[in-house]
């Protein structure tokens, strides 16, 4: 923010930008509340006084408020905080990371077809088209059928099934500005092909490329949180925010906070994650200036 | 017209080749390939490994394999289930009624639904309908879908019992009504997303329409209000809807899976997991396909009639 206060007529457009994201308190209120849970799921665990995976049976089924146990007990004796603390760290990360590969991904593919056009272009854009005819879960979950279920799969496998949005974005963007100006100067000064693509164009894009970002993360927290549900994700006694809700089909007669107490944190930081994007897109966005 | 047609009916064909080659590919992705399940089977010596791979003819090139298996794909023949030796299409095709119940009831209510909050949200910006309403679709297109399955079963089913837990009908019974009363919380649960990007779109649609020219000559002339709307606004206003359905069929298709999962409803999602469970490949396998031939043809269908009913698209 240092630069953004310090700058004076030349930051306009960023000035603005930030003003109307303030503007956006929904999208504010998304933004704190997901360092919230980042915080929460980062550093809450060393506070706790119980493991995620100490199984105490003789606590089962301990409703939440009900002495030491805050959030109560699962089926197993498992401080439910503790654990949905350290899901938390699993589903988060899944988020962001699987975020990460796909918008690298399909920035990537975006940036190429963009850039030479012709059949290449053609053959990539086609191939997102091909993919975006699979309903993304049907896809995942197959996909995680034919592999071992873990960590590492479960992001890798939803980031193949999230990257295809930037893909089109990006190839768009780098196709309607490889013949401007810029770019034409930036290759009569000998600018490699790859240097033109991502200093240049790519950057030109910057704002919708946040915005799925941002929109991705949510996507693949609520991903994750199926996938794991269904028992082809994060596997037990590893915690993830999906997971803890197994078994909560089973129970919810009994204990339904079992069922609550996860689905109030994926919907939570799902909702935060589209607040935020919604304010980026409404705050990047130049066209919105107009109106 | 025609032109446009066959244009897109050729883009069409193109997809659903790379589309199948999409679907060959992970079917050899399996562990053990198509032959898994023998491979897993402790019965199956190498040797007999080996027959059943020449028998099969699995030992020759891929692309070759790829051709035979897409031509027998597109005669019909799309393999058999391994649980029961049934012929995948017709497995499917088993299923898919309850599936389609689902999917049109959740549409129908989403469509009007949405719509009415869309236009609603237009024509009263920034009111406090408009707010409650844009937070609501938000919230609603955030929620867990399978979570809010169980949040509704745990609400109507387990604490007022009004509703069914799951299934599709008691067991004897499958009169009408019955069939209806286990409708209820699926389809509405499945109808929440829906609903909420139906509303999201109309909103949008219909404040680019009500900003346009022609509404303001409309009302320069003197025309009566709910005569605009309708006649002038909403009709041009709901022209791109046509494009949001064919768009949100993935999601719709998607969607109705997880719904079926929490309600065990009998349809091709349930179906699909299931398969997941047993390994069952080809019906796997059958069902990806199935549903990204749906999209396809839903997008196609979409996109045709959009060009019928704008003709500004037909010349592009």
């Amino acid at each position: 923010m240092a630069t953004v206060a310090l700058s004076t007529a030349q930051s306009e457009p960023g000035q603005t930008a930030w003003r109307r994201f303030c503007r956006h308190r929904l999208a504010l209120a998304g933004a704190v509340i997901i360092i919230i849970l980042l915080l929460g799921s980062a550093l809450g665990p060393y506070l706790l006084p119980f493991d995620d995976t100490y199984i105490d049976i003789m606590k089962r089924f301990a409703p939440p408020l009900s002495g030491a146990h805050i959030l109560g007990t699962d089926e197993l004796g498992r401080d439910v905080l503790a654990r949905l603390m350290m899901g938390g760290r699993v589903s988060l990360s899944i988020g962001i990371v699987a975020m990460g590969i796909a918008m690298a991904v399909g920035v990537v593919v975006g940036a190429f077809a963009g850039f030479y056009g012709g059949v290449v272009g053609a053959v990539l854009m086609r191939l997102v088209d091909a993919v975006l005819c699979f309903p993304s879960i049907f896809l995942l979950l197959a996909l995680a059928a034919l592999t071992e279920p873990g960590l590492v799969t479960t992001t890798v496998l939803i980031a193949a099934t999230a990257w295809m949005g930037v893909a089109r974005v990006v190839e768009a963007q780098v196709r309607s500005l490889r013949e401007r100006e810029f770019a034409v100067a930036a290759l009569a000064f000998g600018s490699s092909n790859l240097r033109i693509m991502f200093r240049e164009l790519v950057p030109n894009a910057i704002a919708p490329i946040v915005v799925s970002a941002t929109l991705n993360v949510a996507n693949a927290i609520l991903l994750e949180s199926y996938i794991s549900y269904l028992g082809n994700g994060i596997q037990p006694p590893a915690a993830s925010w999906g997971n803890m809700l197994n078994n909560a089909q089973i129970y919810l007669t009994s204990a339904p906070w079992l069922a609550i107490v996860p689905g109030v944190a994926i919907t939570l930081a799902v909702t935060s994650f589209n607040f935020l994007g919604d304010g980026l897109r409404d705050a990047l966005d130049p066209r919105m200036n107009i109106s | 017209m025609a032109r446009y047609v066959l244009n897109r009916l050729a883009q069409a064909v193109m997809l659903l080749v790379i589309v199948s080659a999409i679907g060959f590919a992970i079917l050899h992705l399996a562990p053990g390939g198509p032959l898994s399940q023998f491979a897993a089977s402790a019965q199956m010596t190498q040797e007999d490994l080996d027959r059943v791979t020449k028998q099969l003819g699995l030992d020759r090139p891929l692309p070759i394999q790829y051709l035979d298996w897409f031509g027998r794909m597109l005669k019909g023949d799309w393999g058999r289930s391994y649980r029961d030796g049934e012929a995948v299409l017709s497995v499917i095709s088993s299923h898919l009624g309850a599936t389609l119940e689902l999917m049109t009831t959740a549409t129908i209510v989403a469509v009007l639904l949405g719509c009415w909050i869309g236009i609603l949200g237009a024509l009263r910006r920034y009111s406090l309908f408009d707010s409650l309403a844009t937070v609501g679709a938000m919230i609603a297109l955030s929620i867990p879908t399978f979570w809010f399955g169980l949040i509704t079963i745990y609400v109507f089913s387990v604490t007022l019992g009004w509703l069914p837990a799951g299934n599709r009908e008691t067991v004897g019974d499958g009169s009408f009504l019955d069939l209806l009363h286990h409708l209820i919380a699926p389809a509405m649960v499945l109808a929440l997303v829906e609903t909420a990007m139906w509303g999201r779109f109309m909103r949008s649609s219909m404040l680019e329409v009500i900003n346009q020219d022609y509404i303001r000559t409309a009302r320069a002339k003197g025309l009566p209000e709910w005569r605009i709307l309708t006649v002038h606004a909403l009709r041009n206003a709901l022209l791109p809807m046509i494009t949001v359905a064919g768009l949100q069929f993935p999601t719709l298709l998607g969607g109705a899976l997880v719904a079926e999962t929490v309600f065990t409803w009998p349809g091709m999602g349930r179906l699909f997991l299931d398969s997941i469970g047993y390994r069952d490949y080809p019906v796997v396998m059958g069902i990806l396909m199935f549903s990204a031939i749906m999209v396809l043809i839903g997008s196609l269908i979409a996109d045709i009639l959009y060009a019928v009913v704008d003709p500004r698209i037909r010349v592009g």
